[in-house]
């Protein structure tokens, strides 16, 4: 009922591939749909939302196909990403507005639900025109919520928030999928993503890069040295020694610090603390300077 | 037709389209008509043949197809432009239901800011309500509904849909029309003057098509676009960022 099921979708326009033979299936919980600029995050959530036809492949929501459907919307809720909204209207004339247009038994009482959700509650009664980005952001959630889908999309739910409104968003939907609802949004920005969705896609020039959790993604990548910056209290010496590791490719002393490339993630952790115990020399911080997004893009791009 | 569903999607185009700043724009041509016929009636009080150029030539064949066309083009091509048309489209709501409300807008818009500054400009001009003021203003009536029509599909079709709107109105209606007998046929204008002369009986107005025809191809034309209009909304598509 409420998952999103994609099965060799390809969509291209002329000449150019946006989404290249992508096969998914995305459950209850928070999915992030992640990928550089121009990968074709926004194409395969417009194609799942029902605003664009698959060039090939089938694409279903909720168990229906959701191109020239416009029932799906009964079980999906569409956050977009253009900021465009009834700027004229109230938060609360926006969000009662859509209850109305989902025919919904009381629309009023669904009106206050949704808004007491995302928390506007305060804002309701102000038009969208003086609204900040975030409050923006949230009357739209609030709109897309109000008829209780299991499903939510959202296209890059982040942009243009600051901090504190991020902060708050990845609070609401770390709410809302631990109710059980198919939560799928897109994104650019790393650190929080990582932080909101142990789930990802990651798409990259139109094919599904990677699937499943972040972290073991990056694990799996073996192949990839992984790099580390380690301070301690004698640099130069365990660079030294760590050189003679078979686990270490590369050692670089720099201002901040000592980086180093691993090729073992797992044999490079175990024997730091070893050879440090043994010369003498005292760890003060040890941090994975790639473990971002950033780097498994990268990764991924060249492969 | 007048469920909820069409109530919220006319309410929200009315304050959508009066409240931009646009609006105003609606009011210049029919007060323009209004003005110059106060003029014409202060220094010609007499002759008696500007009544129909004024009315016929500068009413139903500029102010009126002019109101339309900003009209029946921002109803909803605005909200296709800055893209506030999705959250309208990601409810159940039928694309017929949406069309028909927006158009149902432009029709009693345009009618309240061409079709009756043209009947009081006629009762102005002919000094009462003679079959030339109601003439015109039945025609222009009639043209309301045509013209929008023609402009929200367009609106639908294209993002140009001004340009688009003009170059029918211009080209076709204006120049062609007026050089080749056939273009007569598909020309809305030519329905608005039909529908008007049947009542006025002028044969200054320059009407081309008895009423018969003029309400034929009138309807068929109205249906045609709406059907197409809807058709098209019901594949509304985002563009994919940019690659």
């Amino acid at each position: 009922m409420s998952m999103i099921e994609l099965s060799h979708v390809s969509r291209w326009y002329g000449n150019v591939v946006a989404i290249n033979d992508i096969t998914m299936t995305i459950g209850p919980g928070v999915t992030g749909l992640l990928g550089p600029n121009g990968a074709g995050k926004s194409t395969l959530l417009h194609l799942a939302a029902g605003f664009l036809a698959p060039s090939r492949g089938e694409l279903t929501v909720g168990g229906a196909a959701s191109w020239h459907n416009p029932g799906i919307y009964r079980t999906v809720g569409l956050v977009p990403e253009r900021d465009s909204v009834y700027a004229f209207l109230t938060g609360e004339a926006f969000v009662r507005a859509t209850a109305q247009l989902h025919k919904l038994p009381d629309p009023e009482a669904a009106t206050r639900r949704a808004i007491g959700i995302v928390e506007m509650a305060d804002a309701q009664d102000r038009r969208i025109s003086t609204y900040s980005k975030g409050m923006r952001q949230r009357i739209k959630v609030a709109a897309a919520l109000v008829h209780d889908p299991p499903i939510l999309l959202l296209d890059e739910p982040f942009n243009g928030m600051d901090p504190r409104q991020r902060l708050h968003m990845m609070d609401l939907l770390h709410r809302l999928g631990d109710q059980g609802r198919t939560i799928l949004f897109s994104s650019h920005i790393l650190e929080e993503v990582e932080r909101l969705s142990g789930t990802i896609q990651v798409i990259v020039a139109g094919r599904l890069a990677a699937s499943g959790d972040f972290r073991a993604i990056r694990r799996l990548m073996t192949s990839r040295p992984h790099v580390f910056m380690v301070r301690t209290s004698d640099d130069r010496r365990l660079g030294a020694s760590l050189i003679g590791r078979p686990a270490v490719t590369g050692v670089e002393l720099t201002g901040r610090g000592l980086q180093v490339r691993a090729s073992d993630y797992g044999a490079f952790s175990r024997e730091l603390a070893v050879l440090a115990r043994d010369q003498g020399i005292r760890l003060r911080e040890l941090l994975p300077a790639d473990e971002s997004l950033e780097s498994v893009f990268a990764y991924l791009v060249e492969t | 037709m007048f469920g909820v569903q069409a109530r919220v999607v006319a309410g929200i185009t009315l304050r959508a389209t009066m409240g931009r700043k646009r609006a105003f724009l609606f009011a210049i041509p029919p007060l323009v008509l209004i003005l110059v016929t106060v003029a014409l009636k202060l220094s010609h009080p007499e002759r008696a043949s500007w009544p129909v150029d004024i009315l016929g030539l500068f009413g139903l064949t500029v102010v009126l197809p002019l109101t339309a066309l900003i009209i029946g083009t921002s109803v909803l091509g605005a909200e296709i432009d800055d893209g506030s048309i999705i959250h309208l489209l990601a409810t159940p709501v039928s694309r017929a239901v949406v069309i028909g409300a927006k158009y149902a807008v432009a029709c009693v818009l345009t009618m309240a800011f061409a079709a009756v500054p043209i009947l009081v400009a006629g009762l102005i001009a002919t000094g009462g309500a003679t079959k030339l003021a109601l003439g015109v203003f039945v025609g222009a009536l009639a043209g309301a509904v045509m013209y929008n029509a023609i402009f929200v599909m367009i609106s639908v079709l294209t993002t140009r849909a001004i340009a688009w709107g003009l170059l029918y109105a211009l080209i076709w209606e204006g120049v062609l029309g007026n050089l080749v007998a056939g273009a007569r046929l598909l020309s809305v204008g030519q329905y608005s003057l039909g529908i008007a002369n049947s009542i006025a009986h002028d044969s200054s107005l320059n009407a081309a098509l008895g009423l018969p025809t003029a309400l034929t191809l009138g309807v068929l034309v109205t249906v045609a676009a709406l059907v197409v209009a809807v058709r098209r909304l019901a594949s509304f598509s985002l563009k994919g960022e940019p690659a």
